[in-house]
C-alpha cells in the first residue's frame, strides 16, 4: 500500500477545500474555468523546473497572475471570464509541455500522492482552512452575485472584487493539489462533487455540505483505489467521483 | 384617467396619499456612457408616500435613471434624497434556476432576524410554507413577491423597482394592488419603471415620461395623454385604449 496516513490526510483538506469552493464555481457557471486554470499551471511548473525553485510556487503564481489578469480584462472588456481563460489556458498549456522535461511531464499531468511529506500535510491543513474561512466569509457576496449583479450592488456587494478574490481562492486550490493529483483532476475535484451535491440539495446548506463530503469521498477514495492498484490517484479520485455522481444523479431522477 | 379611476371590476388605486415632505429631488441630472448621452437634464422631484410611474421607450434611459437614482452610475448634476432614507431595490432579472437556495436563505442573505424575515414574506402574501420552498420552484409571481420581500425586510421608505411584472402575466393585478396596499398602511413611496400604460393609468399617482432629453413629469392623469405620449414614443406607436 502507497498511501500514507499524510497521504489521506492531504486528501481530506484539498477535498474539502475543492469541495467548499467548487460549490460557488458550479453556481457561477464556471466549471470550464476551473478545469482550464489547471492547465494554466502548468506553465508555472515549467518555470520551477527550468529556473529550479519549487514548481508548485511558480505555478501558484502563474495562477494568481492569471486571475488578477482575468479579472481586469472581465471588467474592462465584455469578454466573459470562460473565454479569457480559455485564451490563456492553451496558450500557458503549450509553452508548458515544451519545456517541462519529459521524464517529469507525466509526474505533472498525473500527481504523485506517494511523494506527500509531513511538511506537505501541514502547508496544504493550514492553507485549505485559510481558503475555506475566506470563501465562508464571502459566500452571501458571492451567492446575490450570482442570482443578480444588481441585487448584490444594491446590497453595496464590490461585484468585481468578489469575483477577483473568488478566482484567487480557486487558484490556491488548484495550487495545492496539482502536486498530489496532477493538472489533468484537480479540475474535476473542483467541479464534480458539486455538480454531485447539486443533485440532491433542497437548500443551500445541505448543498455546501454535501459538496465538501463529496469531495472528501472523491479524494480519500482516489487515494485508496490508488493504493491498492497501479491507478494513479487522479484519475483514481476521478472514477470515484464520477460514481458519487451518477448516484446522486439516479437519485434526483427517481 | 389616472388616479381616482376605478375599473368595473373594482380594482385600481383607491387612495391617494399625497405627503408634504419631499422625499427625493433631481435637478439638471445628465449621464453619459460610453460617449453616449443617454439622460440629458432631468429635473423632477418626489413626496413621500405616493407612486410614480417612469415610463419611456426602449433605449429612453429610464434603468440608467433608475441606476442613477442608486448611485451605481456616474452622472452630472444633482440627486437629493432626503436624510437617512432607506432604499429597497427590486430588480428585473435574477439567476435562480439550477441554484439550490431556499426562500429564507435569500432573504437570510439580507437579515438573520428570523422575525423581520416572516414579517416581510407576510407583507408581500407569501404563506410561511414559501420559506423553505428553493426559489427555482417558485412561480414568475411568486419570486417577483421573494424579491419585494427581500426588498421590504430592513424597512424601505421607499421601493424602486425595475419593470416589475415584465415577465409574468399571472398575478399581476395583485402584485400592483399589494404595492398600492404598501403605500397607504406603511407610507411606503413606491418608484416603477414600466412598460405597461395599465400600470400608469390605475396605479400611479405621478408619472415621469421620458426619452432621453425630452421629459414630462406630472400628474399621471395629466401625463397620461395621447398627445403627450406621442411625444414621448414617436409618431409610429399606436396607443390601445380599453374602453370600460
Amino acid at each position: 500500500m502507497d498511501a500514507s496516513i499524510f497521504s489521506i490526510i492531504v486528501g481530506i483538506f484539498v477535498g474539502l477545500a475543492a469541495g467548499y469552493v467548487g460549490s460557488l464555481m458550479v453556481l457561477k457557471r464556471m466549471a470550464l474555468v476551473g478545469d482550464a486554470l489547471t492547465h494554466v499551471s502548468l506553465l508555472g511548473i515549467a518555470f520551477g523546473i527550468v529556473l529550479n525553485f519549487n514548481p508548485f510556487l511558480g505555478a501558484f503564481v502563474i495562477l494568481f497572475i492569471s486571475a488578477l489578469v482575468t479579472s481586469y480584462l472581465e471588467s474592462k472588456t465584455k469578454l466573459s471570464g470562460e473565454t479569457i481563460v480559455g485564451a490563456l489556458f492553451t496558450l500557458s498549456m503549450s509553452i508548458g509541455i515544451l519545456l517541462i522535461p519529459e521524464v517529469e511531464l507525466l509526474e505533472t499531468l498525473f500527481g504523485d500522492i506517494a511523494s506527500v511529506t509531513m511538511i506537505d500535510m501541514i502547508i496544504v491543513a493550514v492553507v485549505s482552512i485559510a481558503v475555506i474561512a475566506i470563501a465562508r466569509m464571502m459566500y452571501r457576496d458571492n451567492m446575490l452575485s450570482i442570482i443578480s449583479e444588481e441585487l448584490a450592488t444594491s446590497a453595496r456587494v464590490n461585484v468585481s472584487r468578489t469575483n477577483l478574490i473568488y478566482l484567487i481562492l480557486v487558484s490556491t486550490v488548484v495550487a495545492l493539489g496539482i502536486k498530489f493529483t496532477g493538472t489533468l483532476s484537480i479540475g474535476f475535484l473542483v467541479i464534480v462533487p458539486a455538480a454531485a451535491a447539486r443533485n440532491i440539495s433542497p437548500n443551500l446548506s445541505r448543498y455546501v455540505i454535501w459538496s465538501c463530503v463529496f469531495g472528501v469521498i472523491s479524494a480519500v477514495g482516489g487515494i485508496l483505489v490508488s493504493g491498492y492498484t497501479e491507478i494513479p490517484a487522479g484519475p483514481a479520485m476521478v472514477l470515484a467521483g464520477i460514481v458519487l455522481f451518477l448516484i446522486t444523479l439516479a437519485k434526483k431522477m427517481l | 384617467m389616472g388616479k381616482g379611476h376605478h375599473h368595473s371590476s373594482g380594482i385600481g388605486k383607491e387612495h391617494h396619499h399625497h405627503g408634504e415632505e419631499t422625499i427625493l429631488k433631481v435637478s439638471d441630472l445628465s449621464v453619459s456612457l460610453n460617449g453616449d448621452r443617454i439622460l440629458d437634464n432631468i429635473n423632477f422631484s418626489l413626496k413621500k408616500g405616493v407612486t410614480l410611474a417612469i415610463v419611456g421607450p426602449n433605449g429612453a434611459g429610464k434603468t440608467t435613471l433608475l441606476r442613477a437614482l442608486l448611485d451605481r452610475v456616474d452622472y452630472k448634476g444633482e440627486i437629493k434624497w432626503s436624510d437617512t432614507l432607506r432604499i429597497g431595490y427590486v430588480p428585473q432579472n435574477v439567476t435562480v434556476a439550477d441554484v439550490p437556495v431556499s426562500v429564507r436563505e435569500f432573504l437570510g442573505f439580507k437579515s438573520d432576524d428570523e422575525g423581520r424575515i416572516e414579517a416581510a414574506i407576510a407583507s408581500v402574501g407569501l404563506r410561511k410554507g414559501a420559506l423553505d420552498k428553493r426559489m427555482d420552484v417558485l412561480s414568475g409571481g411568486e419570486t417577483q413577491r421573494a424579491l419585494i420581500a427581500w426588498a421590504l425586510i430592513n424597512d424601505p421608505d421607499i421601493l424602486l423597482f425595475d419593470e416589475p411584472t415584465a415577465h409574468i402575466d399571472a398575478d399581476r393585478e395583485l402584485i400592483y394592488m399589494m404595492l398600492n396596499r404598501l403605500e397607504r398602511e406603511r407610507g411606503i413611496t413606491v418608484l416603477l419603471v414600466t412598460h405597461n400604460p395599465h400600470v400608469v393609468r390605475h396605479y400611479s399617482d405621478y408619472t415621469l415620461a421620458i426619452n432621453r432629453k425630452r421629459i414630462f413629469f406630472g400628474e399621471s392623469s395629466k401625463v397620461d395623454t395621447p398627445k403627450l405620449l406621442k411625444k414621448i414614443y414617436g409618431s409610429g406607436s399606436i396607443l390601445v385604449r380599453h374602453k370600460h
